[in-house]
């Protein structure tokens, strides 16, 4: 059992806004679910390479091609110091990749939906980004410190993402007939899993209101949702591009916009495994780690046999 | 018909010379970005992103002056979407498939330290605007030869499975590097005009540089004087660059009116 006066002192520190760092005591439960929420996104930025990966070299100009790379760099880059900030919370990155690659850790599930047109790249960059953003935005202000700087450095990166994202679909969708009616079908498949990002409702959410209190979430799901949904209404109607729900309707007494029901059998199917690119992108995923192993294990000897000759010199 | 052949004026081969740098860098750029959440380590990705997006930058740039030079309204996605493989000058060696990873690196080490020396002088280049993006571009070339050739080290001195593969890789690789140092009346004309490099001056620096890192790596440094392969600065090819083509130029020339910028 943990002490109640250590736990009691704990929670004054949260409340009180301050940091906890890594040499701080903190309650199990806490350090495991910041283990398990970081890892999460730390596996999400490096699976979500690959969707965006598939267009890089049929990216239609030099341009696109360029901003396209430079976002999956950034993405490698918010996974290697998400890990590193994982590992402040005592835990190897090579367990953690083990717990996702061949274990039960989970990653974001849009990114098993394909990309099958280049929209879907724009889409992903304004869409999923953009909700990425308003997840990360309040992740910068998390209680755990590491996190809460790592949060700070990605929302820097996501915002150009989102930028040159809504940036292309906005000129695909004033562009011709063949690009609007290609930036219009992304929207419509990418909405609704979109907002799928924020997770299950608060009534189905078993974690919020203890993240809320130790201050590692600053708001739930549905806050979070709706906030996002009220931004995107307007991006949409500027760029002239159609939100898919009928029920989306201004409430004039709340000041916010309703939305219709989310599909989630469709969600809880994907987070089982059965999204059209969940076994692709985990075979992919394993492929690079298994061929990768001579690469690590070279690296390593070589490592070993290089301190023992400095070793032996000294 | 005519086999009469007419005097290269310097603009067409200034033309020429931009458009064989270019090619080179865009095909490399294209192979090392299929490496795309696919590395051996997160580091890696990291560090194959970034050179894929300096090599594809280094081509755009190129092409744009390349544009600039030609003065005929077109723009850099010209050269790299509306030309067929025969158009295409790049080194057989940059459009071969990427491989394991050793032949990534192996490869990699080959070209950039070609780039390196070819940079070092063109950096002096009698053309403020061309000298400027050479030595821009330098700094990341230096940069990509210290990765692939302490790569070289760690893979040819680490196990025995990768010093066999790197070796194999490197043994594979030796035929397409005799065109490294390919020259003609292109070459030649810019050697005049002080816009080019010559070469040959640089030839023993590569091969020492070569060897003596292949040594380090415990590796064998295969036969200087075998077969050596040729013909892609006049636009020969193997088969693996219409594949490549096709794939990177589909979508653009698909919808050739639409605004893809």
């Amino acid at each position: 059992m943990e002490n109640q006066e250590k736990l009691d002192e704990f929670q004054a520190r949260i409340d009180a806004g301050e940091k906890i760092e890594p040499k701080d005591w903190m309650p199990e439960r806490y350090r495991q679910q910041l283990i398990r929420m970081m890892s999460q996104h730390a596996h999400s930025e490096i699976v979500g390479m690959l969707p965006e990966g598939n267009w890089i070299e049929r990216a239609p100009s030099l341009k696109r091609k360029l901003v396209l790379l430079a976002k999956v760099q950034d993405e490698a880059g918010h996974g290697l110091y998400l890990y590193s900030a994982t590992e402040t919370l005592g835990i190897d990155r090579d367990e953690l990749v083990d717990q996702y690659l061949y274990g039960n850790a989970k990653y974001s599930s849009i990114f098993n939906y394909p990309t099958m047109t280049y929209a879907d790249i724009c889409a992903i960059g304004w869409l999923v980004d953009g909700a990425a953003i308003v997840n990360q935005t309040m992740l910068a202000r998390s209680s755990y410190g590491p996190y809460s700087r790592a949060n700070v450095r990605i929302c820097k990166e996501e915002s150009f993402h989102k930028k040159q994202g809504y940036e292309m679909i906005a000129k695909m969708a004033s562009g011709t007939p063949e690009q609007q009616k290609m930036a219009q079908d992304a929207v419509n498949r990418w909405w609704w899993p979109s907002l799928m990002m924020f997770g299950p409702h608060d009534s189905d959410s078993p974690n919020s209101a203890e993240l809320i209190k130790w201050q590692v979430k600053l708001k739930t799901n549905d806050e979070l949702r709706q906030h996002y949904v009220d931004r995107m209404v307007m991006e949409a109607e500027a760029i002239g591009l159609e939100i898919p729900d009928p029920d989306l309707k201004y409430n004039e007494e709340t000041g916010h916009w309703d939305f219709g029901d989310i599909p989630w059998d469709e969600f809880w199917d994907v987070v089982k495994g059965n999204g059209i690119m969940n076994r692709e992108r985990m075979k992919a995923r394993r492929a690079a780690h298994e061929n990768g192993e001579w690469v690590r294990e070279a690296a390593n000897a070589y490592a070993r046999k290089k301190k023992l000759q400095q070793e032996k010199a000294s | 018909m005519t086999t009469e052949t007419k005097e290269l004026t310097k603009k067409e081969a200034f033309l020429v010379y931009l458009l064989r740098l270019a090619d080179d860098r865009l095909i490399l750029g294209q192979r090392m970005s299929e490496w795309c959440g696919h590395g051996p380590q997160l580091e890696e990705d990291l560090a194959m992103a970034n050179m894929a997006l300096d090599l594809i930058g280094h081509a755009t740039a190129l092409y744009e002056y390349a544009a600039e030079i030609e003065d005929e309204g077109h723009d850099e996605d010209h050269f790299a979407y509306f030309r067929d493989d025969r158009d295409f000058t790049n080194l057989q060696l940059c459009e071969l498939p990427k491989g394991d990873f050793g032949f990534t690196i192996a490869r990699q080490f080959l070209f950039s330290a070609f780039s390196y020396f070819q940079y070092e002088r063109l950096k002096d280049a009698k053309d403020e605007q061309f000298a400027g993006m050479i030595n821009k571009h330098l700094k990341e070339i230096k940069y990509h030869l210290r990765h692939a050739r302490e790569w070289v080290i760690r893979l040819g001195d680490g196990t025995e499975e990768s010093h066999s593969r790197i070796q194999e890789s490197f043994d594979e690789l030796w035929m397409y590097t005799g065109e490294l140092f390919y020259m003609d009346e292109v070459d030649k004309l810019m050697i005049k005009e002080g816009l080019g490099v010559d070469s040959s001056q640089f030839k023993n620096e590569w091969k020492k540089l070569v060897e003596d890192t292949l040594t380090e790596a415990t590796l064998t440094v295969p036969d200087w004087d075998q077969f050596m392969m040729s013909g892609s600065r006049k636009g020969i090819h193997t088969e693996h660059l219409g594949h490549m083509l096709a794939q990177m130029q589909f979508l653009r020339r698909s919808y050739p009116d639409a605004e893809w910028k």
